[in-house]
């Protein structure tokens, strides 16, 4: 029987818990993650890397659409579904796989159960409701992360109203795609089946999509979806999905106008937010104030209860991995007592959507820097001036950064366009390192590549720009 | 040959440095990384290390030396054989071409390496390097903050855009939003930074020098303060008399009590005194401090031995050295307004009751005196009319203590109340 008492126990195995319990371990922590479902958490099995798997072939797919652009030609393009989704499948089991290594190799204690707290530094496992473990632990992380927000009228049905779960295995193609909700889960899943060939609408009750995005950003990723054949209504909202036989359903639709429209669809991705896993893991035991569906935590993820920490997503917004294996890891050196470990800036974090065009982002946007009161510098620069982006034939999108007029200070940077989401990590540097203008200006970016784009919009903040 | 050690620069803007003290001794064996002697900047005390093993020769600048120059040479160190003879010569030699070498600052590690940082300096001014991001700066460029004055929060003792901010908030509120736009040219005072509107004033050095001394004394100085009630209808009387019986003089009541505190510095004579490093320094002179306000500013005369001069010699003493202080420029040479052992401010003529003065180190009382006005007394049980002036001492604790102090303010008191006994 393993060692029921340890320094660390961290509920939740997804990406802010098993980095955390890395982390934990590598600083001599005793250290147990309790797991109900599959290590690396929703990210890794049902979010984050599946869903790159599948737009990978989406993505393909759109290339193939193009041969003849690039003087190839090949036979008809034909997919096996199936064979999309079960590719998919095991990139997420491979990667589960691989964390458990992780785990045994940082001697890390993985309990299969459902966790809960039993007042201060005491949980039970339980599987199938019977508890088959006792565990006392000086220090608690809770890492249980967040699932799909439902409302009233638009419940999941996992038949013709899918979650972003059923959305990630389908049997069959849809034909009429609804999704509700422009996120970054909705935009995902809009353009893999849009380039897969479904009809897709999306609905957003926000006057734009991806509105945590620049607005600029948002308005040219309008455009190039609609360009690509999505139907996009923003400043509405989904009132009812009405089944309407085996495989269809009516929605109706409320209009910006206050009118409503109804359209038949076979399929409906519901993507309208997440709300954090806070319930029957014991919270109420210990005093872990609760709001608004999300852990109240302080900057070292501290609960309001001692020596009980939360980490990711089911502290809240923003919803992101890499949010929450930075938290992990700060949390744990903070119960370690590791000297100088810096609180997460929010300014700092990068959010990253991988449709097609890829949008990536870090910082304020233009009018939220405005609405602070800033005085703004900003610098746009098109693809269709970088020399690689036309090579690849990727000359749609757009760079565009936003500078503090006075300091210098990088306020924030706003991609779309190919292959941004691997570029955003240049910006976050910057930021993080607090440089101004003038270090991204001295900086040499290698030619040709579609970074020198980023060198080009600081220049054309400061009316340096020299490719357009 | 001998080893010059020099003054070393600290920080990037240092430009002299006072010895606060020799931890080695003349003639004391020195090995490398032996700590040297304490060096005081406006920011911090450091220890200085040797890095030259030999035998302290010669201290060049002792304890308690000021603004010496960066590169100047404070002390030599003897080389391992060599005895005092090497030094014949060669001492005057190095000081002087200290200056020349001034300009292109020689790593300090050649001579002396600076150890660490006794104050709460930043860590930072260890070979004069601060670690500051690229924003902060600038930042701290354009609000014309020292970077030397803050410390890093962030990777490393770092300093990055939030410690700038808080160093500009001050104790302002840090939520407050900054109105007004910062003038490039003037440093913000940090407390300044999140207040409304307003205008930075260039200042004259009399202004610095003022706001640093008093800066200085009133966090430094333990103050304690006494207040005692003159009446000084008597006083009057004589001095009317005196008056109306010459066109010669014109004694002022201030006058009165300048001779009064110094021959009541002579009563108590423990008052007369400083605290120094090492113990008390009693005055044999009582030399007395008269605050006198100018343009911008104020300035401090000395009546010296002023408890040898009488009524109508203090009297033209002051009236002469007030002239030359209000004079533009002012004519006052440095020995007439520093030095002094017992200084008085006289807030009397502006209608001020009683306060509080700081004192003016390294002196260790300042006596505050108020307007003197008709008051209700009690005399002998029933309810009388006298002019009452109120006098306030401020006192170095260190120096004086508080009977002390009231023993002093007992003896002003009978001299002021009854004026004859300042003929004796």
């Amino acid at each position: 029987m393993a060692d029921q008492n340890f320094d660390t126990v961290i509920l939740g195995g997804g990406p802010g818990g098993y980095v955390a319990a890395i982390r934990a371990a590598q600083l001599g922590m005793r250290t147990a993650v309790v797991e109900r479902e599959n290590l690396g958490g929703i990210c890794l099995n049902w979010g984050c890397i599946p869903t790159k798997a599948l737009l990978r072939v989406s993505e393909i797919r759109h290339i193939l659409d193009r041969l003849d652009e690039f003087g190839l030609s090949a036979g008809e393009v034909t997919f096996d579904l199936e064979k999309i989704v079960k590719r998919s499948r095991q990139i997420a089991g491979q990667l589960s796989n691989g964390v458990e290594f992780l785990m045994r190799k940082h001697k890390v204690t993985v309990f299969n159960g459902e966790g809960r707290l039993l007042g201060s530094g005491k949980l039970e496992v339980a599987k199938n409701g019977k508890t088959f473990s006792e565990l006392t632990a000086k220090h608690i992380i809770i890492a249980t992360g967040a699932r799909a927000r439902e409302l009233p009228g638009l419940e999941v049905d996992g038949k013709l109203v899918w979650s972003y779960k059923e959305a990630m295995v389908p049997k069959t193609m849809p034909k009429r795609l609804l999704v509700v909700g422009s996120g970054a889960i909705g935009m995902e899943f809009a353009s893999f089946y849009s380039d897969l060939g479904a009809d897709v609408t999306v609905v957003e009750t926000l006057p734009r999509i991806l509105p945590v995005e620049d607005e600029e950003i948002s308005a040219l990723a309008e455009k190039q979806f609609k360009k690509q054949g999505m139907t996009i209504f923003t400043s509405a909202s989904v009132a009812m999905l009405k089944k309407k036989g085996k495989n269809v359903m009516t929605a109706e639709i409320k209009m910006a106008d206050g009118k409503s429209i109804k359209h038949d669809f076979d399929r409906a991705i519901l993507a309208i937010g997440i709300t954090g896993n806070v319930e029957n893991i014991g919270l109420e035991e210990c005093e872990v104030k609760v709001n608004l569906g999300h852990i109240e935590t302080g900057q070292w993820m501290e609960t309001s209860a001692r020596d009980i920490f939360a980490i990711g997503d089911v502290t809240g917004p923003p919803w992101l991995a890499h949010k929450a294996m930075h938290e992990g890891v700060l949390c744990v050196e903070k119960i370690a007592g590791v000297e100088g470990v810096q609180a997460l800036e929010a300014s700092h974090i990068p959010g990253c959507t991988y449709c097609r065009p890829q949008i990536a982002s870090v910082g304020l946007s233009e009018e939220a820097a405005m609405k602070k009161g800033h005085e703004v510098r900003v610098g746009r620069f098109p693809f269709m001036g970088n020399g690689k982006a036309i090579a690849l034939g990727e000359a749609e999108g757009m760079i565009k950064t936003v500078f503090h007029a006075k300091s210098g200070e990088l306020l924030g940077a706003h991609m779309i366009g190919a292959e941004v989401t691997e570029l955003i990590q240049g910006y976050t540097i910057a930021k993080t390192m607090e440089c101004t203008e003038a270090d991204l200006i001295h900086t040499i970016f290698p030619h040709p590549t579609l970074s020198e784009m980023m060198h080009e919009s600081v220049l054309d903040a400061f009316d340096r720009v020299l490719h357009i | 040959m001998p080893i010059n050690v020099l003054m070393p620069a600290l920080s990037p803007t240092m430009t002299d440095g006072n010895i606060a003290s020799w931890i080695k001794k003349e003639g004391d064996e020195i090995s490398a990384g032996d700590l040297l002697c304490e060096i005081e900047t406006d920011k911090a005390t450091m220890e200085i290390e040797a890095v030259d093993d030999g035998v302290l020769g010669k201290i060049v600048t002792p304890d308690g030396t000021e603004n010496v120059p960066v590169n100047a040479v404070i002390g030599v160190i003897l080389e391992s054989g060599e005895d005092n003879s090497a030094l014949d010569g060669w001492e005057t030699s190095a000081v002087e071409a200290a200056p020349q070498a001034a300009e292109e600052a020689p790593p300090i590690e050649k001579v002396a390496k600076v150890k660490a940082p006794l104050a709460t300096a930043p860590s930072q001014l260890l070979q004069g390097r601060i670690f500051a991001s690229p924003l902060a700066r600038r930042m701290a460029k354009q609000s014309g903050l020292d970077l030397e004055t803050v410390s890093g929060s962030g990777p490393n003792g770092r300093i990055v855009k939030a410690d700038i901010e808080a160093a500009l908030a001050g104790c302002a509120s840090a939520q407050l939003p900054s109105a007004a736009p910062v003038t490039e040219e003037l440093p913000v005072p940090a407390s300044m930074a999140a207040i409304g509107p307003y205008e930075d004033m260039p200042t004259s050095n009399m202004r610095k020098v003022i706001a640093q001394r008093l800066q200085e004394a009133k966090q430094t100085v333990p103050h304690f303060y006494l207040t005692i009630d003159c009446e000084i209808d008597e006083l009057l009387k004589v001095r009317q008399e005196l008056n109306s019986r010459s066109d010669a003089y014109m004694l002022s009541v201030n006058d009165f009590v300048v001779r009064a505190s110094a021959l009541a510095l002579r009563k108590v004579p423990e008052c007369n005194a400083s605290w120094i490093d090492n113990g008390l320094r009693r005055y044999n002179s009582v030399d007395i401090s008269v605050a006198v306000a100018i343009e911008d500013g104020l300035v401090t005369p000395i009546l010296r031995n002023a408890d040898q001069k009488g009524l109508s010699a203090l009297s033209d003493e002051m009236k002469e050295l007030v002239g030359r202080a209000r004079a533009k420029p002012m004519s006052l040479a440095p020995d007439e307004y520093q030095g002094g052992t017992f200084s008085i401010s006289n807030l009397g003529m502006y209608g001020v009751k009683e306060f509080v003065a700081i004192i003016n180190p390294p002196q260790s009382m300042i006596l505050a005196v108020g307007l003197g006005e008709q008051r209700p007394v009690v005399k002998d049980g029933a309810l009388a009319v006298a002019t009452i002036m109120s006098c306030t001492l401020s006192v170095d604790h260190r120096v004086v203590d508080g009977v002390v102090g009231a023993k002093f303010l007992d003896a002003l008191k009978g001299l002021i109340e009854d004026p004859l006994t300042m003929l004796l």
